[in-house]
């Protein structure tokens, strides 16, 4: 082992890093895993205190992450969420009082802890991760989720994947990612663009749990297939023109009585409130033990990669996906999941080559362009932005319906920057362009 | 977090040209269905419709049975996916009200590709396939429309006759269907 540099940190018990005493006990020295050329002390407790930090999701998780990471180090720490709270959050959000139901949850979470972990700053916005833009993004050295949704997800991390610039170091954020489901759960660390992305592991979420429709309408066995009875088929029957809102208390009441009174036809027992509110709202029972697990490993990873003290989870072709399973004995596995060459986000042909065309070529003579270019040699492509289908080769009703767009310009299709795909039969993968324009 | 760019720089990719903040990114959900679309083969008997072309993850699927007994009919089916696609199957219902064991009245269609038995690896064609097998098999074991079961499993030419009676805009069992003859 290399000699411990001594630190020019107070370590003791006096002085305002006494909190700090434990944690300074690894940023003071060198360690076994530290790079020869890494110097402890002042700089590397800087870098942690300066590393601005984004949390998405304040709930189970988020809740556990902020407390984590405050008392970590980390100074400079931001939050999103757009939920308020709910009395049922109380018993594992434990930032959260019975007085700040209603409240947003960011906001609350971000006061709690720093009148708890002074010097700390907090900043919350109370509101969708899609309301943010690339711009907004940039200003974090790395992003820790505690999500319960696949779909922001695949968001954060097609939005990071897409903001990786080669000749930016400051472009690249790490992504830690959480979750949890009951005892399971999971801690993974994505370097967008260099490692396996969170599109490239859509494999690993359990689908839904789902009953047969016939099951339900004819031949229900259980109190839950007379509550989703009541959720997908007596809804749609009798209240068609009320959009089902699973927050108002008087349409959960209604889908209620309907399934009591369905599972009374077929001698079924069991059937409540708050399991119906379970099942219409595919509630999973949170288990506070396994957030704090996870919460602890996501904080764990980021620390590492923050202060360069320990390995870290997710350097290229090494171990970037922890799982944990709590619901007999304790067991985890750690491994590599490995990037999919086809990946729709990060794959070879995926992410976006910037290209340069005339703003007064038409659509029709760009596509002819495209298939002389080597990398492409398109012979049926379709071609689509964000907002417009420009052009579809199959099925039929959308080539009629897109034909005339192939005479059109490119500036009356598109503006300045926009990115397109193309997909072509001929190749398993599609391309992506970023266009600019230039006369 | 040094570290982490100068691993990136070993791992060397392409070069490319910064060229600003990108605008408006094609979504996941989008990039699959355009997949998919291409994948489709809906022969002779299937046409899609698109109410809003720009719009993919919304439309209309018409299948028209050239055999069968729901032969000389046109059914109407609206596809709806939404942006956890393929995670989430597509939402599949019939615009059109049909005696069928698999359909029940308001359109909701057993299938079981389309809900319990769903998985990513399955594209929008297994789904459109499924629906064209429901028109040349409709299954009388597993119903989403009782009576419509019990009469296939009863009686076969009786069965075979309800439907025609209720392709032409006719009542089967005291319920008036809608007429989707083409």
């Amino acid at each position: 082992m290399a000699n411990a540099n001594i630190s020019s940190v107070p370590i003791g018990s006096e002085g305002p890093r006494a909190r700090w005493k434990y944690l300074d006990n690894i940023l003071g020295r060198s360690g076994p895993f530290t790079d020869p050329d890494w110097v402890p002390g002042e700089t590397v407790i800087e870098s942690l205190e300066r590393a601005k930090l984004l949390v998405i999701g304040a709930g189970g998780l988020g809740c556990e992450i902020l407390k984590n990471l405050a008392l970590s180090g980390f100074k400079d720490i931001h939050v999103i969420d757009m939920d308020t709270i709910d009395v049922s959050n109380l018993n594992r959000q434990f930032l959260f009082r019975h007085a700040d139901v209603g409240k947003y949850k960011a906001e609350v979470a971000a006061k709690f802890v720093e009148k708890r972990v002074k010097g700390v700053k907090i900043t919350p916005y109370c509101g969708k991760i899609q309301d943010k833009d690339e711009e907004y993004y940039k200003q974090f050295a790395m992003i820790v989720c505690g999500l319960d949704s696949i779909e922001a997800r695949r968001w954060i991390n097609a939005t990071l994947v897409g903001m990786v610039d080669e000749n930016d170091e400051d472009s690249l954020k790490p992504l830690i990612d959480g979750g949890t489901e009951g005892f399971k759960g999971q801690a993974r660390v994505i370097l967008p663009t260099m490692t396996s992305c969170i599109e490239c592991q859509l494999d690993m979420h359990a689908p839904r749990a789902a009953v047969p429709l016939c099951t339900l309408a004819s031949i229900p066995r259980q109190p839950q297939h007379c509550i989703e009875w009541a959720h997908i088929i007596a809804w749609d029957e009798e209240r068609k023109d009320i959009t089902l809102d699973t927050d108002d208390p008087e349409h959960i009441t209604w889908l209620f009585q309907k399934a009591l009174k369905r599972a009374q036809e077929f001698n079924i027992e069991g059937v409540t409130y708050s399991m119906t509110q379970g099942v219409v709202k595919n509630i999973i029972p949170a288990i506070a033990s396994t957030n704090a697990i996870v919460a602890a490993s996501c904080c764990n990873e980021a620390f590492k990669i923050a202060t360069s003290t320990n390995p870290f989870l997710g350097v290229p072709d090494t171990e970037n996906y922890m799982m944990y399973t709590g619901d007999e004995g304790v067991y985890t596995y750690t491994f590599q999941h490995l990037r999919q060459p086809d990946c729709p986000v990060c794959g070879d042909d995926s992410r976006a080559r910037p290209l340069q065309v005339n703003p007064n070529s038409t659509l029709q003579e760009f596509l002819d362009g495209l298939a002389e270019r080597p990398e492409a040699q398109l012979k049926k492509p379709s071609i689509r932005s964000e907002e417009k289908s420009l052009y579809y080769q199959s099925p039929a009703s959308l080539e009629e319906q897109t034909r005339p767009n192939l005479s059109k310009k490119l500036n009356e299709l598109l503006e300045n920057g926009e990115e397109v795909v193309i997909s072509d039969p001929a190749f398993p993968t599609q391309f992506k362009y970023q266009l600019t324009f230039k006369e | 977090m040094k570290k982490i760019w100068s691993m990136k720089q070993k791992v060397a990719q392409e070069e490319a040209a910064h060229v600003g903040p990108k605008k408006k990114r094609v979504t996941a959900a989008q990039l699959r269905v355009q997949k998919d679309l291409a994948e489709l083969s809906l022969g002779s008997t299937m046409k899609t419709h698109f109410p809003d072309p720009d719009d993919i993850l919304n439309f209309k699927l018409t299948i028209d049975p050239d055999e069968g007994m729901y032969k000389g009919g046109r059914f109407e089916f609206d596809f709806k996916i939404n942006q956890n696609f393929p995670h989430d199957p597509p939402k599949v219902k019939c615009t059109q009200k049909i005696y069928h064991p698999n359909i029940d009245l308001e359109g909701n269609v057993c299938l079981n590709i389309l809900r319990e038995d769903w998985k990513p690896v399955l594209n929008l064609n297994a789904a459109v396939v499924g629906l064209q097998f429901l028109f040349l098999e409709p299954n009388a074991s597993d119903p989403l429309n009782k009576e419509a079961a019990e009469d296939l499993k009863a009686n076969r030419e009786g069965f075979k006759r309800n439907v025609r009676a209720s392709l032409g805009g006719g009542t089967v069992r005291g319920q008036s269907f809608d007429r989707v003859l083409k």
